[in-house]
């Protein structure tokens, strides 16, 4: 979820879609993700390099490729869409693609990007989606068993406020920066004229290039990237309420998708002529 | 939530002349109730009460008994039986009948009997019978899979979570996968195929659900794993734990129908290019495997149709392909059956059963079916409407719709019912009344108006409007006391001045 509008603010909109990009290339089909932005970047009419969203420098990496589906885009970003995607809450009439359909073997990955302070994060300019909302969603989530763990990533200013609240089972947080903290974006870019990345989502991905679909590497790798020394804010993370060591959590859970699969050993026999089959 | 479950399984035993044991506390007939307690969690219980009615052959039974094959027999006794939704029947026969094949104690038939031989004595008869009753109808593990969610986390088994939830309708997709069409040009007569096989299963489990089914063509749609070279067999294959990778990039492609909510069921038939070609599954230990097919949980199940080399080596590329579609079929619904939970594997080498044939699965399997959807669906409304009422009680203001309320009502009258009828041993009516209550209680638990962010708690309440009327208070309570003084004030005057 990209919370954030206006051309100065192109980082969030590329930090957003450098985790969708990860996520795709891990496994995640788009049926399975639901992507919020809340500003288009690529078609601005200020951007020098339309159709395209840098998240590097030397404009080595184009996040918004050929097969970007956006879900919710521009206005349609509210805290009240976010909370009715959480909570499943959903007039009956949005398409598939806008909902959560998810049920207890799901595992979530959620992440938020924008400006954000102690207890809260904005949305669009205008509202805010404070920590206890966010809290009680997940656990109206949990209460219907819409998720069996869930990843929380955050990376706004004094984001470790926003994970302060939780109270439902399994979930996991981390976020980039600590209260008190302001999260520093990257580098800007001349050519384009803003700051292209965030500092945490920018090491991240650069995390996240290394791992493909069948890596073993775990959460606590997750843990230790983008230190103080490069990013300046301490990066926090909150496991109490998980179950299992993140030791044993691979990375792929959550960014990839790996299923279960059993092979077939049964087989049922059908008679090949039926007689007094009529044909419909 | 707390939730006691009843389930009541009535249960009729049949002895053929020559079958009964010597040693019967009372004569035939009479009738015998035995419960068996399932707990769950702290607070879920479940009490299966079997009652059995023992009782001596009619004239028509002994007739139908005297069938040649166990088959025969049981095809003849269908008609006599108690054919409702969740009873059972079972005939014993004397151990010296020939009805049964050596080395066969039981029979189970595609109805919702069966044939038991009688060895031993009564209590050895009585430990077969409830083995065969709880393969017919539910056993400890099969209600606590469909009790999963309540189940503490750490007792759970392999089968927690495996099978397909309870839902009011399923989406089959058949899709057929072309990598290579310049090399094939493959041909399935799916349409025919649904028509003759596959809809006659789901009529068979029309009650469960609503089914719907569709299918497509994909051309150019790859495995997500190369497959390896086999020197020895020269042929290739993929190993069991390349197998999860191979769904992902293909997933992408699938799509699915935009209008429904329901769960999808994906069935791929893949036809491998023909550089790829023979291409086999490798379970394990490294053999191929025979189905050559597998499946994964809650998603659907992928088959490899091998073409066979051409007679001819220079024979003109593209090869027509027309698919065998009854080995295909046979695959995709042995794995539809998986899907849903009914697997044949894990019975006991005495036990025979009779294949249901182009049904699909017997009439006891979908009994099978049934226990546990009712189950599941009863917590399901019950852990539902207790949350919704805890979600109220941290929300005082919430403002709930006479709709919300109406169908809150009526989850609550069909759950009470179905827990009735389940206790009474009507399973047809529980599970109706159980889909009734699951349909009412999403509906009030997902209605849009609830959503806790358009109630605003009173400490916002307080914090908005205090800064705003409080600097506006002072002036005005300040003159106020200065009116109520002077007015004091005026009163005195006049009888000073007296």
């Amino acid at each position: 979820v990209c919370t954030s509008r206006f051309w100065f603010n192109y980082r969030h909109v590329a930090n957003t879609l450098s985790v969708y990009r990860s996520v795709k290339r891990l496994g995640i089909p788009d049926s399975h993700i639901v992507l919020m932005l809340a500003d288009d970047m690529a078609c601005n009419p200020r951007n020098p390099k339309p159709a395209t969203v840098f998240s590097h420098k030397n404009m080595e990496l184009n996040v918004y490729g050929d097969d970007v589906e956006v879900d919710y885009r521009s206005y349609e970003v509210t805290v009240e869409n976010f909370l009715r995607v959480l909570t499943g809450r959903i007039p009956p009439s949005t398409p598939r693609s806008k909902r959560l359909l998810s049920d207890d073997r799901s595992n979530i990955l959620i992440y938020m990007t924008g400006h954000g302070g102690n207890g809260f994060l904005k949305f669009q300019d205008s509202e805010e989606i404070t920590n206890v909302e966010l809290a009680d969603a997940f656990e109206q989530m949990w209460q219907k068993r819409r998720y069996n763990e869930l990843l929380f990533i955050i990376d706004t200013c004094q984001g470790a406020s926003m994970y302060e609240r939780f109270y439902s089972p399994n979930i996991m947080a981390l976020a980039s920066s600590q209260v008190g903290e302001d999260s520093l974006s990257h580098q800007p870019d001349l050519g384009i004229g803003v700051h292209l990345m965030d500092r945490y989502t920018f090491y991240v991905l650069e995390f996240l290039e290394e791992i493909h679909p069948a890596s073993q590497t775990n959460m606590n790798d997750l843990f230790q990237v983008c230190p103080k020394s490069l990013c300046v804010s301490t990066p926090g993370h909150r496991t109490d309420l998980f179950q299992r060591d993140p030791q044993n959590v691979l990375i792929t859970d959550f960014f990839g998708s790996v299923r279960k699969v059993e092979i077939t050993t049964e087989k049922i026999s059908l008679d090949r002529d039926l007689a007094g089959f009529e044909s419909k | 939530a707390s939730a006691q479950f009843q389930l009541a399984v009535p249960v009729a035993v049949v002895f053929a002349p020559g079958s009964v044991p010597g040693d019967l506390p009372r004569p035939l007939p009479f009738r015998d109730v035995q419960e068996m307690e399932i707990s769950v969690n702290l607070r879920t219980t479940v009490t299966s009460r079997y009652e059995t009615v023992y009782r001596s052959t009619t004239a028509q039974e002994e007739a139908a008994l005297e069938a040649a094959t166990a088959g025969e027999a049981d095809a003849a006794l269908h008609p006599l039986q108690d054919a409702s939704l969740g009873s059972l029947t079972m005939y014993v026969v004397p151990e010296t009948s020939s009805l049964l094949p050596q080395g066969i104690s039981v029979y189970v038939g595609k109805h919702r009997s069966a044939l038991v031989r009688a060895e031993g004595g009564l209590a050895a008869l009585r430990i077969r019978l409830q083995q065969l009753v709880q393969v017919m109808s539910f056993t400890a593990g099969s209600i606590t899979a469909a009790l999963s969610d309540r189940v503490p986390d750490g007792h759970l088994g392999p089968d927690a979570r495996r099978h397909l939830k309870s839902s009011l309708g399923y989406e089959i997709t058949f899709s057929l996968l072309n990598p290579d069409p310049k090399s094939h040009a493959v041909e399935w007569d799916i349409e025919d195929a649904v028509n003759r096989y596959v809809q006659p299963v789901l009529d068979k489990l029309s009650l469960v659900a609503n089914f719907s089914v569709d299918s497509q063509i994909l051309y150019y749609a790859v495995l997500g794993v190369t497959p390896r070279f086999d020197k020895e067999s020269s042929s290739f294959f993929l190993s069991a734990h390349s197998l999860p990778h191979v769904i992902n990039p293909v997933e992408a492609r699938l799509g699915s129908s935009a209008a429904s909510l329901y769960p999808v069921l994906n069935f791929l038939l893949y036809v491998p290019e023909h550089s790829h070609s023979p291409l086999y599954i490798q379970d394990k230990d490294g053999a191929p495997v025979s189905t050559n097919a597998f499946h994964s949980p809650r998603w659907g199940g992928i088959m490899v149709y091998n073409v066979e080399a051409p007679a001819s080596p220079q024979a003109s590329l593209p090869l027509r392909v027309d698919v065998d579609m009854v080995r295909v079929m046979e695959v995709f619904l042995a794995q539809l059956r998986l899907l849903f939970g009914l697997s044949r594997e894990e019975m006991p080498p005495e036990f025979l059963l009779e294949s249901p044939g182009n049904e699909g699965l017997a009439d006891w399997e979908l009994d099978r079916l049934l226990w546990a959807h009712t189950v599941e669906n009863i917590a399901t409304v019950s852990t539902t409407l207790t949350s919704l009422a805890q979600l109220l009680d941290k929300i005082g203001n919430i403002v709930i719709k006479d709709d919300v309320a109406s169908e809150v009502y009526r989850a609550v009258a069909a759950a009470q019912n179905a827990m009735a009828e389940l206790a009474a041993g009507h399973l047809h009516s529980a599970f109706q009344a159980s889909k009734e209550a699951v349909t009412s209680s999403e509906r009030a638990f997902f209605d849009p108006s609830l959503l806790h962010l358009l109630y605003f708690p009173d400490d916002q309440k307080f914090a908005i409007y205090i800064p705003l009327f409080l600097p506006m208070a002072v002036p005005i309570l300040l003159s106020l006391a200065k009116i109520v003084r002077e007015a004091r004030q005026r009163k005195k005057e006049p009888t000073k001045m007296d």
